[in-house]
């Protein structure tokens, strides 16, 4: 049953050293404000699931939080590379990282099949791919009625599940809408459960989509603007400046070092880091 | 009014779209072209987005291919396990539409790594939708500035399949979509030889030699004897193109 909570309790209580853990969110409601506190608390050795591993991601290889990346797609979308992420795969700065890589079909059939409670999920995939021969977790399986050979992928279980919402009701259940992604899949894979929402109301806005009940959630936690710099429809819109401002920021070691402790390990809270990323926005604008 | 090389390609990419096709529109060149077609003659095509958003009609053209305006535009929402299971794989898809950072003679598609696998020079993105786009979409088209980084003999890594190794090898592997039928880039348009399926030179933008486009190509590149000169821009589309542009910035 989800407790309604703060987001420093949830992480404390929930996410451990080792844990598989996926912060998901496709472009729309990823779970900043969650990432962030898992750095401040300085959990380390994770495998990171994610189908779009982001900015989000690449601050959490750059700290040196992750020994593994699962994932299909790993970018900033529209401007370019996820410079951390690449010094990690390419040079093993700050360590080296393991990846395991699928496409996004693969990827949503993992969770699928971790959120149905069985051991694979089909699709017609990956045939003729590169991709085959650098994961044990793909493999052939044949229809029993048709006798057609099909691609089987691994479920994708997790530890712990991180999501981002709009809303959170007063029995707890949590509302989302727009593109909700593969959040509910993400959620329903994980032992743990952990959701950020914008706001607390008695009844749920009629723009709500998508219900996870109270019950299937470990913690909720109340976090105005806990998606950015990505967003939360009927909230915020994307911060497609701070993505482009990102490039530079990621690229240099230092500068990366600099500003990670500066606005996200040495604040208190999300909160006091919007209000100093907002103020450098003002002035840069 | 100068016309760019990219000028053309994103034209001519727009035009390869028929009014009504339903399109599955990957991000950046791709998903530029796809909203000018839908500017120009296919007002009533429909952009499919990886996101989840199904008849995407956005004003400006997406950075990311999960903006806020392909949800609110889209005639439906949809969560990404249906879309890629229920639209993408079931057979709805008429074209997919792809970029590549290399690509070879039979349209096969590197987007993971430049380099050995396990010591890459470069780690790109990996492989998001494109293999499943290129695998079941009834047909593909490829969008990709040529150069001879990009198009190279040998891919590094094949993340997704166009005719795999020619002839009817692709057919072979199970692959359900007849393959990628275009290669549209900043030089030309190049097509499969409809036997060996081999990418053939079949058109050339204006101002353009055969030479130049055979200098940028890794492989030695087959012309088509019925070789055609990409007709211009029109001031419409030059038009509509720069209002879109103008718009992302």
């Amino acid at each position: 049953m989800a407790e309604i909570t703060s987001l420093r309790a949830a992480v404390s209580g929930l996410v451990r050293d080792g844990d598989t853990v996926a912060l998901e969110g496709f472009t729309h409601l990823i779970p900043y404000a969650a990432g962030h506190e898992i750095l401040r608390q300085t959990l380390r050795h994770l495998t990171l699931v994610r189908m779009t591993p982001d900015v989000l991601y690449d601050q959490m290889i750059g700290v040196g939080a992750a020994d593994r990346l699962v994932f299909s797609w790993g970018g900033n979308p529209g401007v370019g590379s996820l410079h951390r992420f690449r010094e990690a795969v390419e040079d093993g700065w700050p360590q080296p990282i393991e990846l395991e890589e699928h496409s996004h079909a693969g990827m949503a059939a993992r969770y699928v099949a971790a959120a149905s409670g069985l051991p694979f999920g089909t699709l017609r995939g990956y045939v003729g791919s590169d991709l085959l021969e650098r994961t044990a977790n793909v493999a052939t399986v044949t229809c029993p009625f048709t006798g057609e050979e099909l691609t089987a992928v691994r479920a994708l279980d997790l530890d712990v599940a991180v999501i981002h919402a709009q809303q959170v009701d007063r029995h707890g259940n949590v509302g989302l809408w727009g593109l909700t992604g593969v959040q509910k899949e993400a959620v329903l894979a994980a032992d743990r459960s952990i959701a950020t929402v914008e706001e607390q109301v008695t009844a749920f806005d009629s723009r709500v989509a998508t219900v996870l009940p109270a019950w299937v959630l470990s913690a909720v936690a109340v976090v105005p603007h806990g998606s950015h710099p990505s967003y939360t429809q009927g909230y915020s819109s994307r911060d497609n400046a701070f993505y482009a401002a990102w490039d530079a920021i990621s690229r240099d070691r230092d500068r990366f070092a600099a500003w990670m402790r500066r606005h996200v390990l040495d604040v208190d809270s999300f909160g006091d880091h919007l209000r100093l990323v907002e103020a450098e926005s003002a002035l840069a604008g | 009014m100068t016309v760019s090389a990219d000028d053309i390609m994103t034209v001519v990419a727009a035009r390869a779209l028929r009014d009504r096709a339903v399109c599955f529109v990957g991000i950046g060149l791709p998903s530029l072209a796809a909203n000018l077609a839908r500017r120009l003659h296919a007002p009533d095509i429909v952009l499919v987005y990886e996101s989840g958003a199904i008849g995407a009609k956005p004003t400006t053209p997406p950075l990311s291919i999960g903006d806020g305006e392909l949800a609110e535009t889209a005639d439906a929402v949809v969560s990404v396990p249906e879309i890629f299971a229920y639209w993408l794989q079931s057979g709805r898809i008429d074209v997919g539409f792809l970029s590549a950072a290399q690509i070879d003679r039979y349209a096969n598609i590197n987007t993971t790594v430049i380099g050995p696998y396990d010591d890459p020079k470069v780690r790109l993105p990996g492989a998001g939708g494109a293999p499943e786009i290129a695998a079941s979409s009834r047909e593909v088209i490829v969008v990709v500035r040529q150069s001879l980084r990009t198009f190279v003999d040998r891919l590094d890594f094949v993340t997704s399949v166009g005719h795999h190794t020619g002839h009817d090898s692709r057919e072979r592997l199970g692959l359900r979509g007849r393959g990628p039928s275009a290669v549209i880039t900043d030089l030309g348009v190049l097509r499969p030889d409809p036997v060996s399926h081999e990418l053939v030179l079949t058109e050339i933008h204006p101002g353009v030699a055969v030479k130049e486009v055979s200098a940028h190509t890794g492989w030695p590149l087959l012309i088509s004897p019925a070789l055609t000169v990409t007709s211009a821009p029109t001031p419409a589309e030059l038009a509509a193109l720069r209002e879109l542009r103008g718009r992302q910035t």
